[in-house]
């Protein structure tokens, strides 16, 4: 299993400023001396993994408290030269909202070139609260995404010239990128599941899918894509297919352990602190989405699908108890023995997953901390994770005949 | 082809797209385009009132209410030539043609692209042009802000925006949801305006009428009447009490005033 340490780079002295984090939080609120230490400390972070074993990924977003990475190219290409073994995902560049695609196959090639063949590649098609300060329309989001990726992946395997895209959304008469990318035919491309549906066209394309913060959902997203795999005929997903996110805390103690984590939380007490009309702006959840969110508010249910146990019952990520999360697949926390248990129990669940996406940094949580969670992960956890191997295909058809789970 | 699918509420099938329509009253046609998120939303009362003096016939467009938007419509002059198709179909040469708000822009774009289409043209609160410089908004960023606060500049009374969504079965709400996504789909980016509509607003030659609330702060104070300018030997009327909606706010005012422009008193008494 590769492990990928993560930290959103967020900017918690504003955190106060106002109950908007984005979009309209003006950045009168971040102090540029301030600022520059800190995502130099980040920066420090990611170059440590490559010390420790792990992994690094990175993500943007914009005109927010919450994250300071303005285009995952930046760190990126940082990486890439201050780095030697760590693979340097990041998911993702979003092209559903920003960027054209030949010039960020362009510029991702040139970061997997530098960094010999490091990279894996996120799509993904950002987060609602990016259509603002992209000022995208909200409705185009998504077949805007996928005509993105169908441009980006032709640019990266066209190698005898220039050829003519004239899409939709894109329109070019000679695309040629220099460099080409040091992967062949590309870098692993990732993409974000979010609901069982959105998993099949990922599995049709045979990309990683990334999943986490609810082992339900999450393993109903891979059962999904194990499904479609099957449908099609295909030999069963490898394990490298799948990716689990979780919020990690590793201390000496389970006491220590629970302390990282409910600083690392800080992260999903601040991820959505802004109005619905920025939050879920028209289009950008399907109708059938607007009208389910509706029904369980008119339940009195809060929060997203997301924050619901395995069960399906309401989890509200804001009250809920490091325990309660562990539970839901939010959170890996304790000592390290803890934290392999939980992963394992996570594993099995999910039926199994190649990647382990740990925001291992989050929030108030300072760099002495995040550098012990992070070398105990290192030290105490990681070696560990060579157990878990390719499951049996009788097992892989089994997820793939199991039936939704209810709720 | 003309199918009746409940009281009032009709469907046809223009130039490939499924299209439903309400109407109401008698006498001379008028093609009504609609504001929000449909024709009857927040309240139907506008077209009961225009009912009294025409034929109205009040369409969803393409993407709002119950039917699917079809990847033929990419922005509002498409939905311009629909109308003017649709109009065909119907039989609306001598029609009058009301839009407001959005359905005013796509009027609008109808009357640019042929100006004899109709025999009369009233615009209520048309949005569709930009008039000031690039760092002036004209129109309010009505999807930057909660419906309390769109009611607040919306309306001269915010309680005539009231439309109880809970009260509605899951194909209705599902169909509000849908007009919603189709606002923001074909007004997102230029927000809510064709660059280069102002310029050709003087192919317009029917008679037109501006009408707008008194307490509009959905646009910039001097917008309508920059609208107005552009539209040669057009008239203005403000509405007193009455918002971005003057057709939801004072319904039987605006009626009549659309009413007696179109000389059209006449064909409602006789049909009555």
């Amino acid at each position: 299993m590769q492990v990928y340490h993560f930290s959103e780079n967020p900017y918690p002295d504003a955190w106060d400023a106002d109950p908007c984090l984005r979009v309209t939080l003006p950045n009168q609120h971040f102090d540029p001396k301030v600022g520059a230490d800190l995502i130099n400390r980040y920066i420090d972070e990611w170059v440590l993994c490559d010390e420790l074993g792990l992994n690094i990924w990175v993500n943007e977003h914009h005109s927010t408290a919450t994250c300071l990475t303005a285009s995952t190219m930046l760190p990126l290409a940082m990486l890439a030269r201050e780095t030697k073994k760590a693979r340097l995902l990041t998911l993702g560049v979003p092209i559903g909202m920003r960027m054209d695609p030949v010039l960020a196959a362009e510029e991702l090639a040139y970061i997997d070139v530098v960094s010999h063949g490091r990279l894996e590649m996120g799509l993904v098609r950002g987060y609602s609260t990016e259509v603002a300060p992209n000022n995208v329309n909200p409705a185009h989001t998504t077949e805007r995404f996928w005509e993105a990726h169908d441009l980006v992946i032709k640019t990266m395997t066209t190698h005898d010239g220039p050829f003519n895209w004239e899409g939709e959304h894109f329109h070019f008469r000679q695309v040629n990128i220099w460099p080409r990318p040091y992967q062949e035919p590309h870098p692993p491309v990732w993409i974000t599941g979010f609901s069982p549906s959105s998993a099949r066209p990922i599995a049709e394309r045979g990309h990683t899918v990334a999943a986490g913060l609810n082992a339900r959902i999450s393993r109903e997203i891979f059962n999904a894509y194990r499904q479609r795999t099957n449908e099609l005929g295909r030999p069963a997903a490898r394990q490298d297919r799948f990716g689990y996110l979780a919020l990690v805390g590793v201390g000496e103690t389970e006491e220590e352990g629970h302390r990282f984590a409910s600083q690392v939380k800080g992260y999903l007490e601040t991820t959505g602190r802004a109005p619905s009309h920025f939050l879920s702006p028209p289009g950008y959840f399907p109708v059938s989405a607007k009208l389910s969110e509706f029904r369980r508010a008119q339940q009195g249910i809060a929060g997203s699908i997301f924050q619901t146990d395995r069960k399906g019952n309401p989890l509200p990520h804001a009250t809920a108890s490091i325990p309660q999360l562990i539970d839901a697949g939010v959170v890996l926390a304790g000592n390290p023995d803890q934290v392999f248990e939980q992963i394992k129990d996570l594993y099995d669940y999910t039926g199994g997953f190649g990647h382990l996406l740990a925001m291992m940094q989050g929030g108030h949580l300072s760099h002495d901390d995040t550098v012990k969670s992070m070398s105990l992960f290192s030290r105490e956890v990681l070696p560990r994770l060579k157990e878990f191997l390719e499951p049996q295909e009788a097992e892989v058809l089994e997820r793939v005949r199991e039936r939704p789970l209810p709720g | 082809m003309l199918k009746e699918i409940e009281n009032g509420r009709h469907s046809v099938e223009v130039s490939g797209t499924k299209m439903e329509f309400l109407t109401f009253g008698k006498g001379r046609p008028l093609l009504f385009l609609h504001s929000g998120e449909g024709p009857d939303i927040p309240s139907d009362e506008c077209l009961r009132c225009l009912g009294a003096h025409f034929r109205v016939i009040a369409p969803w467009h393409p993407g709002f209410g119950r039917n699917e938007r079809s990847k033929n419509f990419r922005d509002v002059g498409d939905l311009a030539y629909l109308y003017l198709d649709f109009a065909e179909v119907l039989g609306l040469a001598d029609a009058t043609l009301v839009g407001a708000s959005f359905g005013g822009w796509v009027a609008a774009e109808m009357a640019v692209r042929n100006a004899n289409a109709f025999n009369a043209l009233s615009l209520i609160s048309p949005l569709g042009i930009k008039v000031r410089d690039r760092e002036s908004r004209d129109i309010a960023d009505i999807f930057a802000m909660t419906d309390a606060e769109f009611a607040e500049i919306a309306y001269a009374d915010p309680k005539c925006a009231e439309y109880d969504l809970d009260a509605l079965g899951d194909e209705d709400l599902a169909g509000y949801f849908r007009s919603r996504e189709s606002l923001a789909f074909f007004g997102w980016k230029p927000y809510m305006h064709s660059p280069q509509l102002r310029r050709w607003l003087h192919r317009i030659t029917v008679p037109t009428l501006f009408i707008a609330g008194s307490q509009d702060r959905v646009v910039w104070e001097g917008y309508h009447e920059a609208y107005s300018d552009a539209v040669r030997g057009s008239r203005l009327t403000r509405i007193a009490n009455a918002g971005h909606f003057p057709h939801h706010e004072r319904p039987g005012e605006v009626a009549d005033i659309i009413a007696q422009f179109c000389g059209s008193d006449a064909s409602a008494e006789s049909a009555a």
